[in-house]
């Protein structure tokens, strides 16, 4: 069988089960759905594996299958004045990327799907959640294969709409469609960079196909740091910010946790969020030509990675460490991007998709233990009474933090590695930055493994009486993951460690054009070996020093722990509170726009004052008295300044939000008077 | 004289239409409105007439003047517009509206008389599209089969939704 | 004397595009905001119908039909809308409906 010619199939079988399920699934018993979906996913996976597996065969190691002319050639002219057809097919490209892609997305969806009929086997709409959720699949199958912008903008808006519609499942609770909403519309602000950067593209390319975006990128007619492909790339980048969650968009991300576990396991650990790690490794031949986006991207990735690290160390509600910890990790792949090293971050995806979603699903089971309990204050020496849970769990915790061996290892250290030889910036500050992050990550996986499995138990009279292991058909896929968690990272076996790194090599049709670029104009000094074995040392050193701490805070000595929180109560609330990014967007985005101002004003100047005293009050005291003057005249008059600016520009922003349909179109009127004004003048 | 005469008749027909649509957004009473549109519909069915499209102008006249001008006097009839005749009848911004609308006027005219010159839509071609309702029904119903299949599944559900909008009370 | 130049006919459905664009900004009243939607619909019927006869070509009238189908689904569904309001808010003036201020 010539499942090459079959890789349209993948994407349509899990939309057939969506289809059954959105339009008889109500009729259907739940063990009949519950075979249906998870099977539709096998099936896709299986093809896929088939598929991959002829594809090695090929010499030139990409195939292109092409369904039919989508959006047909209309003729436009390009930004240099030659003519070009707008072409994009319902076609689909299988290539070394693609196919690492398909089969993580397939091979960890069906393990999520068989997880989550145990998981939500108590739940009302199950055949809705599992439509929503074949339906994601395909969306996301969609993006992967696709074989240009246009159709990866399809599945890209599609995971939205599936994500918007899972986070928001109970949406009976106002939290949870509060978040769905959050998360669609910060999606959004991403989008719009993506469809203007597609834009930017036909006018630059004439083409948004990739074999031929990325031909006419790597034929030397444009030179490094090309105005064009700098404002493409970074438009790009503001949509990977969106879906992948990095700062300044991530907010919605936590929220998302709103959803049910395996919806936050699949689509907000390991798959949908990788989005767009994956859009920037496809454009990676723009990317090295321009870098000042190269720049941005491992800013952003790196300080997202530390930011979120920080966060996540103060959490108290067990998905949300794991939702701060995503953030972090996708920090690192975008951080790899940004120091040119695509397959690194490629790797890390990887690694991150089995052990995280490993994460979420144990996390899952420990809920579901629960009876629905999710503060980790309440938990506590559950290692006994859930084995399989705590066994699995700890696998990925060991290999999320980089124990030596566990997948997690290599993609992190070799992510660590490459931005410590980084071409681009300062690779010492990013390496640095990552390392105290790899600290940090440590810190709060062992603090989250400690005040859930061991130590004395504070699990409440009533939970404990319920608590029980999960069924087998959640705790074998657990046992999966864990196996995959382990072994995962055993294909990029580095080099120096005497392994041949098989995921660089079988990347290499698609990195090998971005890479020459970026090594003809960096100038490339040797490292010895010596220096990686240096830093693989450091990084495990501050792993377990990480995981030493907390376990000397939360287990050995719980009272230190406690009194060093006291200390440093304003760093303490700060955290716990998500540094207010979320009180500041709402008073700057939400509330500026709707609210008259007195009342902003007053709303964000309380909060502000809140966290700006509380965090400030600890440096106050050490500076006695004397800082009476400037907490009063400086802190204050500096948080009613920016709540002051803040009024004053959200302004012209309010006035328009006048709810009046009439003037929103004559918005459209004015804007048409413009447009037909700028031709009549020219 | 021959050739004054369509023309004659396009104008005036024109001019029906124009007055009839200035009438139609002034008036105070909403039926006098619909009563003013079904006049600048039929005055749109004569210039199709004019145009040869004779299939056309009966659906103008069938469809738009006997179904949805008596949906909207029935929906006109159910809402009480007795409070609203009383009512301010023109929104607060709406002589920048009229200023605004009638530069977009003069531009377009601007734009469409210098593009007569220079392109070449000035002169219709000779001849008519007969037999009209044959040609028609072949567009429809084979060069464009799907959309017409997908436009009667629009129909429907905006048949459903109205229904659905109307109904007093859900469930 | 050609008979009448198709700029003509454009320039009319200009016209008549703009007096219904009019009506739909500044009327306060939703039906007859409604009934200027229709006016802005036959002005592209009679733009469709005069490149047909220009061009020789039946497109044009099979789009226009396609465009009568939508008034109709439209007017269907609006008034629908309408009425709906109508039952709830007790108004029908468009500025004062602003819920989407909040």
């Amino acid at each position: 069988m010539n499942f090459l010619e079959l890789i349209w199939m993948i994407p349509l079988f899990p939309a057939a089960g969506a289809v059954a399920m959105l339009l008889f699934g109500k009729k259907m018993p739940n063990w009949l759905v519950s075979i249906i979906c998870p099977g539709m996913v096998f099936t896709s996976f299986l093809v896929s594996v088939g598929a991959v597996y002829q594809l090695s065969s090929l010499p030139e190691r990409q195939f292109e299958k092409i369904l039919y002319s989508w959006v047909p050639g209309a003729s436009f002219q390009m930004a240099n004045g030659q003519l070009s057809n707008l072409g994009a097919d319902w076609g689909f490209l299988l290539d070394p990327l693609s196919s690492i892609m398909i089969l993580v997305v397939t091979g960890v969806g069906f393990l999520i799907h068989v997880y989550a009929t145990g998981y939500m086997s108590h739940e009302g709409g199950f055949y809705r959640f599992f439509g929503y959720l074949n339906l994601f699949m395909f969306s996301m199958l969609t993006l992967v294969l696709a074989n240009n912008y246009l159709l990866l903008f399809v599945g890209w808006e599609g995971v939205g709409v599936c994500s918007y519609l899972l986070i928001g499942f109970y949406f009976h609770k106002k939290s949870a469609s509060d978040a769905g909403k959050k998360a669609f519309i910060a999606n959004r602000v991403g989008d719009a960079g993506v469809v203007l950067g597609m834009f930017t593209m036909l006018a630059t390319f004439g083409s948004i196909r990739y074999t031929n975006v990325i031909a006419q990128a790597g034929s030397g007619n444009f030179h490094i740091g090309d105005a064009a492909i700098t404002a493409i790339t970074l438009l790009l980048f503001i949509g990977v910010t969106g879906k992948s969650a990095q700062v300044p968009l991530y907010v919605w991300l936590p929220d998302a946790m709103e959803g049910p576990t395996p919806v936050s396991a699949l689509i907000h650990a390991a798959t949908m969020v990788t989005a767009g790690v994956y859009l920037m490794v496809r454009s990676n031949i723009l990317y090295v030509l321009s870098p000042d986006t190269m720049a941005v991207v491992a800013g952003v990735g790196a300080f997202t990675a530390i930011f979120a690290a920080t966060i996540g160390i103060a959490q108290y509600d067990i998905k949300r460490v794991l939702a701060y910890s995503t953030v972090s990790q996708l920090g690192y792949m975008v951080l790899a991007c940004g120091v040119g090293a695509f397959g690194a971050g490629v790797f890390h995806l990887m690694t991150h998709a089995f052990f995280k979603a490993l994460l979420f699903l144990g996390a899952g089971s420990v809920i579901h233990a629960m009876s629905g309990e999710q503060d980790m204050r309440k938990m506590g020496g559950l290692a006994k009474k859930i084995p399989y849970t705590h066994a699995t769990f700890l696998v990925a915790a060991l290999a999320i933090i980089g124990t030596p061996l566990f997948s997690g290892f290599f993609s992190k250290d070799e992510i660590l590695w490459r931005a410590f030889i980084s071409p681009v910036g300062s690779g010492i500050l990013l390496y640095g930055v990552a390392l105290i992050t790899a600290g940090l990550t440590a810190f709060y996986i062992w603090r989250l493994m400690f005040m859930t499995f061991y130590g004395e138990s504070r699990v409440d009279h009533h939970a404990a009486h319920h608590l029980h292991e999960s069924p087998p058909v959640m705790t074998i896929p657990l046992m999966v993951l864990a196996v995959l968690s382990l072994a995962g990272g055993w294909i990029g076996w580095p080099t120096v460690l005497g392994g041949s790194n098989h995921l660089e090599h079988w990347l290499e049709p698609v990195l090998g054009p971005g890479a020459k670029i970026l090594e003809e104009h960096a100038a490339h000094g040797e490292h010895a070996h010596s220096t990686e074995y240096m830093l693989m040392a450091l990084s495990v050193i501050v792993a377990f020093s990480g995981l030493s701490l907390a376990y000397y805070f939360f287990i050995k000595n719980r009272a230190a722990g406690d009194s060093i929180a006291q200390k440093f109560s304003g760093v303490q609330k700060l955290l716990e509170n998500k540094y207010y990014v979320d009180e500041v967007y709402n008073a700057v985005f939400v509330r500026g726009m709707v609210m008259n101002g007195g009342e902003a004003l007053s709303k964000f100047d309380a909060r502000v004052i809140d966290g700006g005293v509380n965090g400030v009050a600890w440096f106050t005291r050490l500076t006695s008295t004397a800082s009476m003057w400037w907490d009063k005249w400086i802190v204050d008059g500096a948080v009613r300044l920016t709540a002051l600016v803040v009024n004053l520009t959200s302004y012209p922003a309010r006035i328009l939000q006048t709810g009046r349909v009439q003037l929103y179109a004559f918005s459209i009127l004015t804007g048409l008077l413009i447009f037909f004004s700028y031709y009549l003048f020219k | 004289m021959q050739s004054v005469l369509p023309s004659l008749f396009f104008y005036a027909l024109a001019t029906m239409i124009l007055v009839s649509a200035v009438v139609t957004i002034t008036r105070r009473n909403a039926v006098h409105s619909v009563i003013w549109l079904i006049s600048t519909l039929l005055g749109i069915a004569g210039l199709f007439l004019h145009q040869h499209a004779e299939f056309l102008a009966a659906v103008q006249v069938i469809v738009y003047i006997g179904g949805i001008t008596v949906l909207f006097l029935f929906v006109i009839m159910l809402v009480n517009l007795d409070e609203a005749a009383k009512k301010k009848q023109f929104a607060g911004q709406w002589k920048i509206v009229v200023i605004c609308a009638g530069a977009l006027l003069a531009e377009l005219g601007f734009f469409i008389f210098k593009g007569a010159e220079g392109f070449y839509f000035a002169e219709p071609a000779g001849g008519s599209l007969q037999p009209n309702t044959q040609l028609i029904a072949l567009a429809l119903y084979r060069d464009y089969l799907l959309p017409f299949e997908l436009a009667s599944l629009l129909l429907l559900v905006a048949m459903i939704g109205a229904v659905v909008l109307a109904k007093k009370d859900l469930k | 004397m050609p008979p009448v130049p198709t700029a003509h006919y454009v320039f009319l459905s200009a016209a008549l595009f703009t007096i219904g664009m009019i009506g739909v900004l500044t009327r306060r009243n939703v039906v007859i905001i409604l009934i200027s939607i229709e006016l802005m619909l036959n002005a592209v019927n009679i733009n469709l119908v005069a490149f047909s006869n220009l061009l020789q070509s039946v497109n044009g009238q099979a789009f226009a039909i396609f465009v009568i189908v939508d008034a109709a689904a439209e007017a269907a569904v609006g008034l629908g809308i309408v009425i709906a309001l109508f039952r709830n808010k007790e108004t029908i003036q468009a500025d004062e409906i602003d819920l989407m201020k909040w």
